[in-house]
């Protein structure tokens, strides 16, 4: 008899959350009430991944936005926006005051990012299985200017289902770059349900490393290990490298996590916005 | 045509260190020159279109301008989503070199005739969508790609098609060309692209030599499309007739006659359209049997104004 996914996921140790997790979450739940919609679920697991990114790894100017060396991060899973419009409007990229807009009409802060719109975002996303494409160009772009800039490029566990992602790999490893480092949030659970049962990835640490990448798998709410993982990179000179961050979907909302209709959620009544704020409390 | 591309492709590398070359899977030894030249700037990479316009939009966000090549219907077809999303959205100076506009790979069947690259790529924002009618404009054109802000769409011909813009100089993006005038009230306008132009010539001179002013504008860019010049030349025409190697569904004929309903309303010229119909080639051959097939050879283009104008 198969064990059920989800059950599964809900049985691995996922890190509990500290103060700033839970302050950068409520940004989120700002955003989501503001828009009156939202990936929810989508979001909350991929915050400690930004977080860390942000806050001890990229090498970046938020008053300079396109300053050359930056290190690049590409959000290829755009729907996940909700936490990189936190991050970036938590450092100073923009005013925070905008997240209450999100997806309004006069709004600049849309339901995918868009690159010349938002100040700090690298790429237009939303349509998946673009990001690591433009990240290998924008690595070979570094390297052939002599730029010790890395890029980073966060991708959705359900987005790896697209074959354009595959390409972009067989790539990343042909060219070498070492630059490149690609980042899966493994939540186990994509729009229409479990992973492991609309489009099985597994075993997926093996798949990485047969397409030439470097692979490390960590708990993706472990902001020690994130920061380790991260600031390691390249692992290995002449290879790309891929971090496969074992996340939980709706991370920090108990009565969202690992469940797959908190994929996406729109006008929710105001009492479940209180319950949203209460499950991010501080204690 | 294509060598002549290719060439200006390492000659505007030579030029400029913003160039890339990006093949996917053409032929061994391809501009090897430029490969030995600037190893760094030149990538032949696998069949994989979709990566390979994200990697080209990866580089054109850090200043480079990348030439990318492979056959038309791959690099429209295949990659749809990234040419609208990589390309268009960022708005980014990356250009498609497309081999094999329309029939040119006619006995090679449907899956290579790109015959739906024009409506498809027009309808994209930021996209130019340009169509050389021989080697000598194509040089012409390249030149005049370099410092072009957007992305382009170039719809190669066969290689080897008979010069007929010999005479013209410079080449500007959203330019028509009058290619052969003739007295203008009530004159016959053939508007063409690519090499449909060459016959459309042919036509005008077996036309002429029954007495009509023929006139034959050649729009090398159907987007951006030079509405000026085509809206002067066709309040001036009883009939206006387009010539397309590419579906009658969204291309040249379908940009000029929206242009001309919105400016020449109410003083409109006959207007005719010769094209591709809603099919996919039945047959093989070369790239001249399958235009026979569709009309949109010389004999066809006299045919349709004698038709039109009670001629015969």
């Amino acid at each position: 008899m198969t064990a059920d996914p989800i059950a599964l996921a809900r049985s691995l140790p996922a890190a509990p959350l500290d103060a700033r997790s839970r302050y950068l979450r409520r940004l989120t739940v700002d955003a989501l009430i503001g828009g009156e919609r939202g990936h929810i679920g989508s979001t909350m697991s991929l915050i400690e991944i930004l977080r860390v990114l942000y806050d001890s790894v990229l090498n970046y100017r938020a008053d300079e936005p396109d300053w050359a060396e930056r290190d690049r991060c590409v959000l290829s899973k755009g729907h996940g926006c909700l936490a990189l419009y936190a991050l970036l409007a938590d450092k100073g990229f923009f005013d925070p005051a905008a997240l209450t807009d999100f997806c309004r009409h006069h709004s600049f802060l849309g339901g995918h990012p868009e690159r010349g719109k938002i100040p700090g975002v690298e790429a237009s996303t939303g349509a998946l299985g673009h990001g690591l494409s433009l990240g290998v160009g924008m690595a070979l772009a570094q390297r052939m200017r002599g730029r010790s800039a890395r890029v980073f490029v966060v991708m959705g566990d359900g987005e790896i289902n697209e074959g354009s992602v595959w390409e972009a790999a067989m790539n990343a490893a042909k060219h070498r770059l070492d630059n490149l480092v690609a980042i899966v949030d493994y939540n186990k659970i994509q729009s229409a349900g479990a992973t492991a049962v609309i489009q099985d990835l597994e075993p997926l640490g093996d798949k990485w490393r047969a397409f030439g990448f470097e692979t490390q798998e960590v708990d993706g709410h472990d902001i020690t290990a994130l920061e380790q993982v991260f600031s390691a990179a390249p692992r290995a000179g002449g290879k790309p490298t891929a971090v496969i961050c074992h996340t939980v979907k709706g991370k920090g909302i108990p009565f969202a996590e690992h469940d797959p209709s908190w994929h996406h959620k729109s006008k929710l009544p105001v009492d479940v916005h209180a319950d949203l704020y209460a499950a991010l409390e501080d204690n | 045509m294509r060598r002549t591309c290719l060439n200006m492709v390492y000659e505007l590398a030579q030029r400029d260190d913003r160039v890339v070359f990006i093949g996917s899977d053409l032929s061994p030894g391809l501009l090897s020159d430029m490969q030995t030249q600037f190893p760094d700037r030149y990538f032949m990479e696998g069949i994989a279109e979709a990566h390979t316009i994200g990697m080209a939009a990866g580089l054109a966000m850090d200043g480079y301008i990348p030439y990318v090549n492979t056959i038309a219907t791959f690099i429209t077809r295949r990659c749809y989503e990234q040419v609208a999303v990589d390309l268009c959205m960022h708005d980014l100076p990356v250009r498609l070199i497309a081999n094999g506009g329309g029939y040119v790979y006619a006995p090679l069947g449907p899956t290579h005739q790109a015959t739906e690259d024009i409506a498809i790529m027009r309808a994209l924002p930021n996209m130019a969508v340009v169509c050389p009618a021989d080697a000598d404009e194509m040089t012409r054109f390249m030149n005049a790609s370099l410092d072009w802000p957007h992305p382009i769409y170039i719809r190669m011909a066969k290689g080897g098609d008979p010069i007929v813009t010999a005479g013209q100089t410079g080449f500007e993006i959203g330019k028509g060309v009058l290619l052969r005038d003739a007295a203008g009230s009530d004159s016959v306008l053939l508007v063409s692209t690519g090499v449909t132009t060459t016959r459309c010539l042919a036509a005008a001179e077996a036309l002429a030599a029954r007495g009509l002013a023929v006139r034959v504008l050649h729009l090398p860019t159907v987007k951006p499309l030079d509405q000026d010049m085509l809206t002067d030349l066709a309040a001036e025409a009883q009939l206006l007739v387009t010539v397309e190697e590419h579906s009658l569904i969204g291309g040249l004929g379908s940009a000029v006659s929206d242009c001309l309903i919105d400016r020449l309303e109410g003083r409109l010229p006959k207007i005719r359209k010769l094209g591709i119909p809603d099919i996919f080639a039945k047959a093989y051959g070369g790239q001249d049997d399958l235009m026979h097939d569709v009309g949109i050879q010389a004999p066809h283009i006299v045919e349709m104004v004698e038709q039109t104008l009670g001629l015969n």
